[in-house]
């Protein structure tokens, strides 16, 4: 018997691709079920998987929707990209999720998406990086970004002793919080510190190499440097990784916003003296809250509305549908290892 | 002529069966790669429908044809450009330089969306038409072409837009191309992918050009002595995936309702799996476009299905990654296993050889 080899080669692609289908569909049905019920179901998307950041506010996010026995998931791309999320949103609102915790690559590029997505039932919680405040219900903000700039601009001038040049290694270019950040950076700078020179801003993209390339770069650009600023997690780590081999050791001041585990050695080892951040577990346990208490009703983001967030009190609604977690916390070598994240 | 006796191979020829066209129409057209594609997109669609949940919803449809839109657009143009055995790997960067056109000519110097994208898709089609001369006039490869044009294209994007990102189009027409037809869960934009299809379509399949193609794909030479412009041929079509690609970059710039210098980026993978899973052989000759549109539409919705029934993005890519290997495997590999069996003897195909040769007699005498 002759065989056809495309009636075989048919008939090999549907039987791997009926066999890839049932595989992937039928291995996960628990997963696949989190709209049933009446549990509150809370979706985390950060901007990427992968990023320390993000997972550890995702797990505060996580510890919230146990906390109130809703059905949490955390679902994004692998690299940090507006094109990337709009497919997760639009899965979510198709799965009719009932809140939708996310940090936005773009303040604009999402707002189709999530517009639809709030049409179709979900509440919408940005947090850590807002949206244009047309496109969500709620925005979480970690500090206000003049209480952010301030506490940097106020390191930076402590640690080089109010005079020279710094520089600023930042995230992506498009990334709405450090922009905003930078340029508050800026004003405050020349309001305030006439003597400190901001003489480039370069940017890391938040991937580790990258930003540890630009170090590299800075220092080569600017011998004079004395200072830099990273307003970004992932910048400031590898920023201090590079430091801490190079000459510039100690003798160029490295501040920004950081993590204690990623920067406990580079503190200890006198690489960097002093950095800030808010608690991210907090900043996704309180989102996480927000959520819940937007998809059950108990309030709908006017000014003024207040509710409760498990252990950390109670929130009170601000301006343009905002709530404030607190005031940035400066982290140095007498506090480092009371905290771990 | 003289040497043959008028009525002994006609005779002969009526009784003979011939394998290779006992086929009916019906059967070639289903036992072929396109029809197998298409198969598998009913019944991966049949499947998730009644297996995964949420799939069924209002918004699933929508969402995937709004996502999908400039990769089936940027595959039309690409199938023809295989089947030639060329590459296109600068439509994504093509794609992101003309978003950035539309975005700074629009949102910057106030110019009408219409007018904007027209000289978006020129400006694409100009950039496609560049690609098309290095390869078809100088005569480089095209994988070597189009890798240099995709960094240099995106360099253009950059360029025009630096570090910002343009944003805020104005008007109506901003969210017409994702805009639902009535109440279907079809956007706009699908009308405009219809359109391009069947353009496409006929083109390359039932126009002298279209044929054309396909000579080329099976031979430069042959096609070249058989009186076949190639290089023309080459010119024309990185031309067009240009402009396709740039029509999907005012697409995607609206669809957004922001630019950014990283739009798009990725996209070209994403065309070129979906050309080779709809049954376009890489080596070039063979194709067809059904079956490409039907193996983008069966990413897509494998992509949307996984996802909804809460997949992570690794497993995603790994099932889809399996999937094309396996159907060029499925493809290539098969028909060299055939190749090694042992053959069913084949019938004596001289009756279909011209009947005047010397040859031919001695054959039939036997």
């Amino acid at each position: 018997m002759r065989i056809h080899s495309k009636r075989f080669a048919a008939g090999a692609a549907l039987a791997l691709v009926a066999t890839l289908g049932l595989a992937a569909c039928g291995s996960d049905d628990e997963g696949g079920s989190n709209g049933g019920g009446d549990a509150t179901t809370v979706t985390f998307l950060p901007k990427n998987l992968g990023n320390p950041y993000f997972e550890t506010s995702d797990a505060g996010g996580e510890k919230a929707v146990k906390e109130f026995g809703g059905k949490y998931a955390e679902v994004g791309p692998d690299t940090a990209g507006p094109d990337a999320q709009v497919s997760y949103i639009d899965t979510a609102a198709a799965q009719g999720v009932n809140a939708l915790i996310i940090s936005a690559n773009d303040p604009t590029a999402l707002c189709d998406s999530l517009n639809a997505a709030r049409d179709a039932g979900t509440k919408v919680v940005t947090f850590d990086s807002d949206t244009d405040p047309e496109c969500r219900d709620l925005f979480i903000n970690q500090a206000t970004a003049e209480g952010i700039a301030k506490v940097q601009v106020d390191m930076i001038a402590e640690q080089i002793g109010d005079s020279g040049e710094i520089a600023i290694l930042s995230a992506a270019a498009n990334a709405t919080n450090q922009n905003a950040w930078i340029d508050l950076i800026k004003s405050d700078l020349e309001a305030d510190h006439p003597n400190i020179k901001l003489v480039d801003t370069v940017y890391g993209d938040d991937d580790d190499q990258t930003s540890f390339d630009k170090t590299a770069a800075l220092l080569a650009d600017h011998p004079n440097l004395k200072g830099i600023i990273s307003p970004t997690t992932v910048g400031i780590s590898a920023a201090a990784r590079y430091l801490s081999t190079s000459d510039a050791k100690g003798k160029v001041a490295l501040t920004g916003l950081g993590t204690p585990d990623q920067m406990r050695d580079y503190v200890k080892d006198g690489t960097v003296k002093e950095f800030a951040l808010w608690n991210p577990e907090e900043l996704g346990y309180l989102s996480a809250y927000a959520g819940k208490a937007l998809a059950d009703g108990d309030i709908t983001g006017k000014e003024g509305d207040t509710f409760k967030a498990g252990d950390l009190g109670e929130f009170t609604i601000g301006e343009d549908a905002t709530v404030l977690l607190g005031d940035p916390f400066r982290f140095n070598a007498d506090n480092i290892d009371q905290f771990h994240f | 002529m003289t040497t043959l006796t008028p009525d002994a191979p006609q005779a002969e020829r009526a009784t003979r069966t011939y394998p290779a066209y006992s086929r009916g129409l019906l059967a070639r057209l289903l036992l072929n790669r396109e029809a197998a594609v298409i198969v598998a997109l009913v019944v991966v669609f049949l499947y998730a429908l009644g297996n995964v949940q949420y799939f069924d919803g209002p918004l699933t449809v929508y969402n995937l044809l709004k996502e999908y839109a400039p990769i089936l657009l940027m595959a039309l143009p690409m199938t023809l450009i295989i089947i030639t055995g060329e590459i296109d790997l600068s439509v994504a960067s093509t794609l992101g330089a003309s978003a950035a056109v539309t975005g700074v000519l629009v949102v910057e110097h106030d110019l009408s969306v219409p007018v904007a994208a027209l000289v978006a898709i020129g400006v694409g089609a100009l950039l496609g038409a560049l690609n098309g001369f290095f390869v078809a006039y100088v005569g480089l490869p095209s994988l070597a072409v189009t890798i240099g044009s995709l960094a240099l294209y995106r360099g253009l994007a950059e360029g025009l837009i630096q570090d910002k990102r343009v944003s805020g189009f104005p008007g109506e027409l901003r969210s017409w191309p994702t805009d639902r037809i009535g109440d279907t869960q079809y956007p706009n934009i699908v009308l405009v992918i219809v359109v391009l299809a069947v353009l496409f379509g006929l083109l390359l399949h039932f126009t002298s050009f279209g044929r054309s193609v396909f000579e080329v794909g099976l031979s430069d030479e042959a096609a070249r002595f058989s009186g076949v412009d190639v290089a023309r041929t080459k010119l024309i079509l990185f031309t067009l995936s240009g402009a396709v690609a740039a029509l999907a970059g005012v697409y995607v710039a609206l669809k957004s309702n922001s630019v950014a210098t990283d739009t798009g980026s990725g996209f070209e993978l994403k065309v070129i799996a979906g050309v080779l899973l709809g049954g376009v052989s890489i080596f070039g000759g063979r194709g067809a476009l059904h079956g490409v549109i039907a193996g983008v539409l069966l990413i897509a919705v494998l992509n949307s299905a996984l996802q909804l029934d809460g997949q992570g993005s690794e497993v995603i890519q790994i099932i889809i990654g399996l999937l094309l290997v396996g159907s060029v495997i499925a493809s290539n590999f098969l028909p060299r296993i055939r190749a090694l069996l042992p053959r069913r003897a084949v019938t004596p195909e001289v009756t279909t050889k011209t009947p005047d040769t010397g040859d031919h007699t001695r054959k039939v005498a036997q």
